[in-house]
């Protein structure tokens, strides 16, 4: 039982949230589910790549103690894959808003919300 | 019904990828090399106490640009789509039912929630916090002053002088820091002070609270162009 | 010991939530249920040991986002009145 730790749970529970996510996205009709789907994508992606990051027992990289200024390196978890979310969450937010106006935009063009309407350009 | 099966199959094949390399995933032991480098001299070298921040602005600063660059263009383009006319003070076509007790505390608490956002972005160096969720708390509490009060007036030339001036600052001393002989945004253009105090840590501060005025004006007037929108046509 | 049986409670109310998301008829309950999944890969973030991600998380991806969808909602469903 010693063997599986935090840092593995939350990976599957990543890999869980991606795989639904790109059910989601695949398999639904109703555009405003479409775009939920995606953030479920995005959010499933960002907890895999912080999970990658932890060491057990380990803390936080924040130096406000003088017991973690001394001999920080071993006693800190991997600062670089926390500061690539923070950026991704942030683009998440703004692709997830300009997907929303399109969709509006086609709304009111078309009076439907089905996909299966938007043939147009189909052969 | 041909099509239902494809796709399970598909994420079936998708499953059986990830769960060979979630079985071969072996726990790291100890940092690698440029995390090492991070921990080792990122007290010497930036003085920041937060060290997700120092590498947020000075180890990956040009990846912060580029960040702060595609947010400004999605604001853009949402206020692109959305065409609003502003002919002078309209007013809104019928006022909705104003709740007199959440009236009364909106206009309590917006002050308090703004204060709280400055402060997160401030003290970015030293506790966990930073421009971008600085940003986020002031945008939440414009949204609880559009939803709340009866008749919001929003400014919109404040927002975007605000949000112009700060990307322009943000560029300007990026440049400076080549113009002194350094390299483009580095932050030790300023001195360093004392480790722990507010003002420590070069240009880290001041880049931080450019970079959270920007995002908070952004995703502020991206919600004010979705309301405006309601009651138009 | 116990940090594991937390995540792993944790885990399957967040998986849940998401199959909720996904199969529901109603767009209402399915925005609501993304905002919750957002809220507890919050509280994940802070067992991993990362505030800074924690703390974005929580103000962009539970707060702006369910805002941004209820605003777009409204004005499609005051498209569908003008058009009756």
């Amino acid at each position: 039982m010693q063997n599986i730790g935090i840092e593995q749970i939350s990976l599957g529970i990543g890999f869980i949230l991606l795989l639904l996510g790109l059910w989601g996205i695949i398999s639904q009709k109703n555009i405003l589910k479409i775009i939920i789907s995606f953030t479920i994508f995005e959010t499933g992606l960002n907890v895999i790549i912080v999970a990658i990051g932890y060491i057990r027992n380990k803390t936080a990289p924040i130096l406000d103690s003088d017991e973690l200024q001394t001999n920080t390196v071993d006693k800190i978890v991997d600062p670089l894959p926390q500061a690539l979310v923070l950026t991704s969450i942030v683009i998440g937010l703004g692709v997830t808003s300009i997907l929303l106006v399109y969709a509006l935009k086609l709304y009111k063009q078309k009076k439907t919300l089905d996909i299966n309407d938007y043939k147009d350009t189909k052969w | 019904m041909l099509r239902n099966s494809l796709l399970f199959i598909l994420i079936l094949g998708l499953a059986a990828i990830m769960f060979s390399v979630f079985m071969d995933y072996t726990p790291k032991e100890k940092l690698g090399p440029v995390a090492e480098h991070y921990a080792k001299h990122g007290k010497d070298e930036v003085g920041a106490a937060n060290l997700v921040t120092a590498v947020v602005v000075t180890y990956r600063g040009l990846d912060t640009l580029g960040e702060v660059s595609i947010l400004f263009l999605s604001a853009a383009i949402i206020g692109f789509f959305l065409k609003v006319r502003h002919n002078g003070n309209e007013e809104d076509p019928k006022i909705k039912r104003y709740s007199e007790i959440l009236g009364t505390g909106a206009k309590l608490l917006v002050p308090i929630i703004v204060l709280l956002g400055v402060y997160v972005f401030i003290n970015g160096h030293l506790t966990p916090g930073g421009g971008f969720q600085g940003g986020a708390i002031i945008a939440s509490a414009f949204v609880l002053m559009l939803i709340a009060l009866p008749r919001p007036k929003i400014n919109h030339k404040v927002l975007s002088i605000v949000e112009s001036m700060s990307g322009l600052s943000y560029v300007i001393i990026g440049l400076l820091g080549v113009l002194l002989g350094l390299g483009f945004l580095d932050n030790q253009i300023l001195s360093l002070g004392t480790f722990g105090t507010i003002l420590s840590a070069g240009t880290v501060p001041i880049i931080y609270i450019l970079v959270g005025l920007k995002v908070g004006t952004e995703l502020t007037g991206i919600i004010v162009n979705l309301k405006e929108i309601q009651n138009e046509e | 010991m116990i940090w594991i049986l937390i995540s792993v409670v944790l885990g399957v109310v967040m998986i849940a939530m998401a199959v909720i998301a996904i199969h529901n008829k109603k767009v209402t309950l399915s925005i609501l249920s993304a905002g919750g999944v957002s809220l507890i890969a919050s509280i994940l973030y802070l067992l991993l040991a990362a505030p800074d991600v924690a703390l974005t998380e929580a103000a962009i991806g539970s707060g702006l986002t369910t805002f941004i969808f209820f605003y777009a909602l409204n004005k499609i469903k005051k498209y569908k009145h003008v058009e009756e």
